[in-house]
């Protein structure tokens, strides 16, 4: 018989359910997510020495890497209630906290991203400067330093992917986010952003061609890494098959498999796919359908999780 | 004279409520602190007197950390409190900072219940009420105004209207609470019960609470001394239409019809005298009229019962018997708000003869005989007497009634029979509330020449009137001394622990000036209220000083049960225990009690039951912003089948519809299998409409409000409020 | 080293709430705001229904989820009993150690920086209980040290069945509701 549960507590942010995070850490994963994707890209374009020729990708994305990333931590700053003390995340590295991990991770983000975009700059920058011009001439010379460069960018980048998704699934007190599939998920996603992105800014039909078969496969095993999730909740403790519950029949089942699944990863992979077999021409929209599928995922996510708790019973406020 | 804002009081018709503007004068009486203090102490002081949150009086010691108030904890050395207070009593720092207080005198500019007030000096409210009062004597004798209050703080408002010559002061408590239950104990013991009960509830071995919800009714050492009986193993019977916080504790839950109580008790005694089972000993040595009142008994079997309060017989069976294995440490509870049916004193009576069967009256586990410090009273010139003589009683209809009956004044007041009632002064209670049926209320106060209300905070009886007089709250002030009638005897001091914000002033003050204007100074011999304190020790051999540095003062213990030595006495006709009562059958009562069944409720509707929470006080706390967020509305129980039935969802807001077309405001519904189908429950003191109770106004509706009828008990005046029915649907 | 815990008696418990109001005005609570709370769970089909009644907090555990999500070490384990605890300065509010709790204890106060019940650590340093055990009209509170074999806590948990909340949760709470 369900338990008639009346508790008198009614804090903000808290009560009649957990709601601390809005918009501001979904805009963070989304950008955090897009951001490592296109690390690991221009990590991975390096190591295939993709930097001895003109590569648009190379020149462009690290530098839209800095502006989005730093979006992204102007989004966290302001989701802090206490910001005068931010800087105390650098006083200390907490081994137990991924957010800790990921405040030093985000500082390493930055000089990668740099040393990356000098490797192949846009031709503006190094007519801007000398110096800039010098640099990415003896970097491209030097084939082990490039490659160095593009494991650290994939690495970190792969990093900044993950974090985010550790990061939610250790806060166990969430089900819906006490899945190890969250990390894998949440750099999935991100890859497929930026490849998405990649594939949509690029001017060289070349690298349109390859980023747009990196995202199918990766949008394709989004589609398995969210089905492992699922099973994961579905074969955990009652709290975990509530959670799982939300998104087969529950409020958050709606947007899950409209938004995130349908138009985030389902119909763009069939349009991508055919146009990689060349069957239709590239068009815009599917990877604009990807990229907002990524956040959308983040959003649903970030929401339905924090709904999901371990009290049973009906549940009233006062 | 400054204005106040034009905003209406309360919704008197129905003309929306506009917006304020407050006028220029304000500004300066509302922000700053009262008038000559000295700086602020620094550092933390722990100031003794007791709270007045309720009428229990729990010994508390204020925290001021430099000058301001922080907290209040209980007085370990008070025997009521044991150091530790209820959640009123530690929220009573919302009182003192609670921005709804009255703040200065006020007199009404325009007619009587509109909102236009004139904020004045306490010198020209006094002399209004004066020059009233003196009018009122001439024309219509000094009878005619009187006084209701309730609280130690009213003892000198009686004293200042005994000397004008008025014997008409009342207080609510009696006709609209305790009054039935202490004139059934009366009729049967030759005593009263008392407030604090003389109830022995720690040593109870067996425990019977009939309606009475201790633990939501949250009278300090009656919640204390239950959770000791329970946490020694008491075995606790409840009898409630609604499964209350004591029924969640209880080995044996009754689930009674409303109204049928004395039904139950009739069967209980039944059992117990049939089945030999009653204190034969003590009976025989105490009781008179015995064989009487058994052969009345012999109809009330449980299966006679049974249909009538919905009981099993089996149950009532077996709960007979554990309160008889457990005799004399078998406790009924007398409980505290009586006026239910109209018969309450019957019921009180046989409440009253079951623990005489059960022999605890004068035992441990009992009731025990309570005892109090002897402190004189100040001398004062003798009060004039009254030809007329009160006015509640005309030719002792209700021929039982210990103390004035409230509504009584008010009836007098509208028929001007036996004669003219013009004057009203209020203490400490909000008549439109306490008394049932608030249109007769109104109709009285239309009557009235003058109507003063002293209070803390703007209630909706502040707004009917036409002087209102601001009274510091219990922490700003000194009262009277407190010599507790209780387990053991003690004296207590209120003093103040913090001066009053603004032009508040405490009762002894306005009492005394009043009294003044009114030529009545010979009254008020002492110049300080120290002096008149420090005077009464003295005279009892007790130090002044020594009762302000610990607020408290005992006295040496005395015995208080029967095997203590406490003589077995009992004031009646024959002296002895009425088991069969000659004084109420020559009056033509029920010698025995004998059981009415209760109305059924019309069809789609439901009995309005209400009670108490444990956070506020009647209709006194809800604007305590302390308080008011532990609880800032109430809400309607409804039993959840029932609900489900209506299409009403739980936490949804619904309106009650009584009897006679009253609706209520809008109210949370409770949807919950805690009650039963057939009744509907509220606590009491929310669905304010008093707008100047700016945090409370509009939350939660008003029990009292949907009270328009009631049945006056006869032998004793009460009212009885639980007779009204109510529909509920959903809000609009 | 001390290991503070609480016993709660649920038999005695009535939830008047004194421990609510207590802890505002000892900690200064802001207005809208609770470090403890009432929950009544009742159970059944009228009239055959059963109530527990519960004062809970900060469960104050043995395996802290919002210690360990801390990125900068604001909220920690005292060395005063092992109370959970939260250095005001060091808090960014992040609010991770909120959506960490299965408890729902923690709140970000006005001021910016998590806050919680502290057990009164303030008023046991000086010998004290924690003001809603002083409070309680039933005293149905027992508060001490769960490793002193001694301890009125420790005598209690021996001598009746109790069971803390949400223990699947693995959080191990230090507060225990006696049945």
């Amino acid at each position: 018989m369900t338990p008639e549960l009346f508790i008198t507590r009614h804090n903000d942010l808290i009560d009649p359910f957990v709601h601390v995070w809005s918009w501001q850490i979904p805009i963070y994963l989304f950008l955090g997510g897009w951001v490592a994707g296109m690390m690991i890209i221009t990590g991975y374009f390096m190591l295939g020495g993709r930097h001895t020729r003109r590569s648009p990708l190379l020149s462009a994305l690290p530098g839209v890497g800095l502006v989005l990333l730093s979006l992204g931590m102007l989004a966290l700053f302001l989701d802090l209630e206490h910001k005068r003390y931010v800087w105390r995340l650098y006083t200390t590295l907490q081994w137990t906290s991924p957010m800790s991990w990921g405040s030093w991770i985000l500082l390493l983000v930055y000089p990668v991203l740099v040393l990356t975009w000098m490797v192949r700059p846009p031709v503006i920058l190094e007519d801007l400067s000398q110096t800039i011009e010098r640099v990415s001439r003896a970097l491209q010379a030097n084939r082990r330093i490039v490659r160095v460069i593009g494991i650290a960018s994939m690495i970190i980048g792969a990093a900044l992917g993950v974090y985010t998704g550790v990061l939610l699934s250790s806060l166990g007190a969430r089900p819906l986010w006490n899945s190890g599939a969250l990390g894998v998920l949440f750099l999935a996603s991100g890859v497929s952003a930026a490849a998405a992105f990649a594939h949509l800014v690029t001017r060289s039909p070349d690298e349109r061609a390859l980023t747009v078969r990196i995202d199918n496969v990766v949008l394709a095993s989004e589609l398995g890494i969210l089905t492992l999730f699922l099973l994961g909740l579905l074969a955990g403790s009652a709290p975990q098959v509530e959670a799982a519950g939300l998104f087969l029949g529950g409020p958050y089942t709606a947007p899950f498999w409209v938004f995130v699944v349908g138009l985030g990863i389902v119909v763009p992979l069939f349009i991508q796919i055919l146009a990689a077999r060349h069957l239709i021409q590239h068009t815009p929209i599917a990877p604009i359908m990807v990229m907002a599928g990524g956040l959308a995922l983040r959003w649903v996510i970030v929401s339905a999780g924090q709904f999901s708790h371990w009290a049973h019973g009906a549940m009233r406020m006062h | 004279m400054d204005s106040l804002s034009r905003r209406r009081f309360l919704r008197i018709s129905a003309a929306t409520i506009g917006a304020t503007a407050a006028a220029g004068g304000l500004a300066g009486h509302l922000a700053g602190r009262g008038t000559g203090e000295a700086a602020a102490p620094s550092g933390l002081q722990k100031i003794p007197t007791f709270c007045d949150i309720c009428f229990w009086k729990c010994g508390a010691i204020a925290y001021v950390q430099d000058g301001r108030l922080w907290k209040i904890e209980g007085n370990p050395d008070d025997p009521l409190s044991r150091g530790r207070l209820c959640p009123r009593g530690t929220g009573g720092v919302g009182a003192h900072v609670d921005e709804d207080r009255l703040k200065a005198p006020l007199i009404r500019r325009r007619q009587r219940g509109e909102d236009v007030w004139a904020q004045v000096t306490w010198d020209e409210a006094l002399s209004h009420i004066a020059g009233k009062m003196q009018a009122i004597k001439a024309r219509y004798g000094p009878e005619a105004v009187a006084l209701f209050s309730h609280g130690l703080g009213g003892t000198f408002l009686k004293h200042t209207l005994k000397a004008y010559g008025s014997p008409n002061i009342a207080a609510p408590s009696f006709a609209q609470c305790r009054g039935p239950r202490d004139v059934g104990f009366h009729l049967t013991f030759g005593e009263e019960v008392g407030s604090p009960e003389r109830t022995d509830i720690r040593n109870s071995r067996c425990l019977v609470l009939i309606g009475s919800h201790l633990g939501e009714n949250m009278h300090n050492t009656q919640v204390q001394e239950f959770a000791e009986a329970v946490g020694n193993g008491a075995r606790v019977i409840v009898v409630d239409p609604r499964f209350s916080v004591a029924a969640s504790k209880a080995a044996h839950y009754l689930p009674i019809k409303p109204g049928t109580d004395l039904a139950l008790v009739l069967a209980w005694m039944h059992v117990l005298v049939t089945e030999g089972l009653y204190d034969k000993d003590y009976v025989a040595q105490h009781g008179f009229g015995f064989e009487a009142f058994a052969a009345e008994l012999a109809p009330y079997t449980p299966e006679w019962a049974y249909p009538e309060t919905g009981i099993d017989p089996a149950v009532i069976r077996e709960t007979a018997r554990e309160m008889a294995r457990c005799r004399p440490a078998t406790l009924v509870h007398p409980g505290r708000h009586a006026t239910w049916y109209g018969d309450d004193t019957q019921r009180a009576r046989a409440i009253a003869l079951l623990n005489a069967l059960l022999g605890s009256w004068g035992r441990k586990g009992g009731f025990y005989t309570p005892v109090s410090m002897d402190i004189p009273g100040y001398p004062y010139p003798p009060y004039p007497k009254s030809e007329k003589g009160k006015v509640d009683n005309p030719g002792a209809r209700y021929p039982f009634a210990l103390e004035t009956i409230t509504t009584g004044i008010r009836e007098a007041t509208i028929t001007g029979k036996p004669y003219p009632i013009k004057g009203w002064m209020t203490y400490a209670t909000n008549l439109m509330t306490a008394l049932p049926n608030e249109p007769e209320t109104i109709t009285a106060i239309q009557a009235l020449d003058l109507l003063v209300v002293v209070d803390v905070i703007p209630t909706e009886m502040a707004g009917w009137a036409d002087v209102v007089l601001p009274e510091s709250t219990y922490l700003e002030r000194y009262d009277d001394l407190n010599p507790e009638l209780f387990r053991e005897p003690f004296v207590a001091l209120r003093q103040p622990v913090v001066p009053s914000p603004h032009d508040q002033k405490p009762n002894w003050w306005i009492a005394r000036e009043l009294a003044k204007k009114l030529g009545l100074e010979s009254y008020y011999p002492w110049k300080t209220i120290e002096e008149y304190l420090d005077y009464r020790l003295t005279k009892a051999g007790l130090s002044f000083a020594e009762l302000k540095q610990k607020g408290i003062i005992h006295g040496p213990k005395q015995p208080v049960f029967f095997d203590e030595g406490v003589a077995p006495v009992f004031p009646t006709a024959s002296g002895k225990i009425e088991f069969y009562s000659t004084t109420l059958g020559d009056r033509g009562f029920d010698p025995v009690p004998t059981f009415t069944r209760p109305a059924e409720p019309p069809a789609g509707m439901f009995r309005l039951l209400f009670g108490r929470a444990p956070v506020h006080s009647f209709g006194r706390t809800q604007s305590n912003p302390l308080l008011n967020e532990m609880m800032d509305e109430n809400e309607v129980w409804l039993n959840a089948d029932v609900a489900a039935r209506l299409g009403l969802t739980d936490g949804g807001y619904v309106r009650l519809t009584n009897q006679d077309g009253v609706v209520s405001n809008r109210v949370k519904l409770k949807a919950t299998q805690r009650i039963r189908p057939d009744c509907v429950y509220m606590v009491h003191g929310f669905g304010h409409t008093a707008v100047r109770l700016r945090r409370t106004v509009g939350r939660g509706a008003s029990d009292a409000q949907l009270i328009t009828r009631y049945t006056t008990d006869p032998l004793m005046g009460g009212t009885g409020m639980n007779v009204n029915f109510v529909a509920v649907e959903a809000e609009a | 080293m001390a290991r503070y815990g609480m016993a709660i008696d649920t038999r005695l418990c009535v939830g008047c709430m004194d421990c609510v109001v207590a802890c505002k005005t000892e900690n200064r609570v802001p207005e809208g705001f609770n470090r403890d709370w009432i929950a009544y769970e009742a159970v059944g089909r009228f009239p055959t229904l059963h109530m527990e009644i519960r004062s809970e907090r900060c469960n104050h555990c043995d395996n802290p989820p919002c210690v360990t999500c801390c990125p900068t070490g604001a909220s920690h384990v005292d060395d005063l009993g092992r109370i959970v605890l939260v250095a005001h300065e060091a808090c960014i509010g992040c609010k991770a150690c909120l959506a960490s709790c299965p408890y729902d204890a923690r709140f970000v106060h006005p001021d910016g920086y998590a806050d919680k019940c502290t057990f009164c650590a303030h008023r046991v340093t000086d010998g004290l209980d924690p003001s809603c055990v002083a409070v309680c009209p039933t005293h149905c509170f027992t508060f001490g040290d769960l490793d002193d074999p001694n301890s009125a806590i420790t005598k209690a948990l021996e001598s009746r069945t109790a069971h803390p909340l949400l223990p699947a949760a693995g959080t191990r709470p230090r507060i225990f509701y006696l049945d």
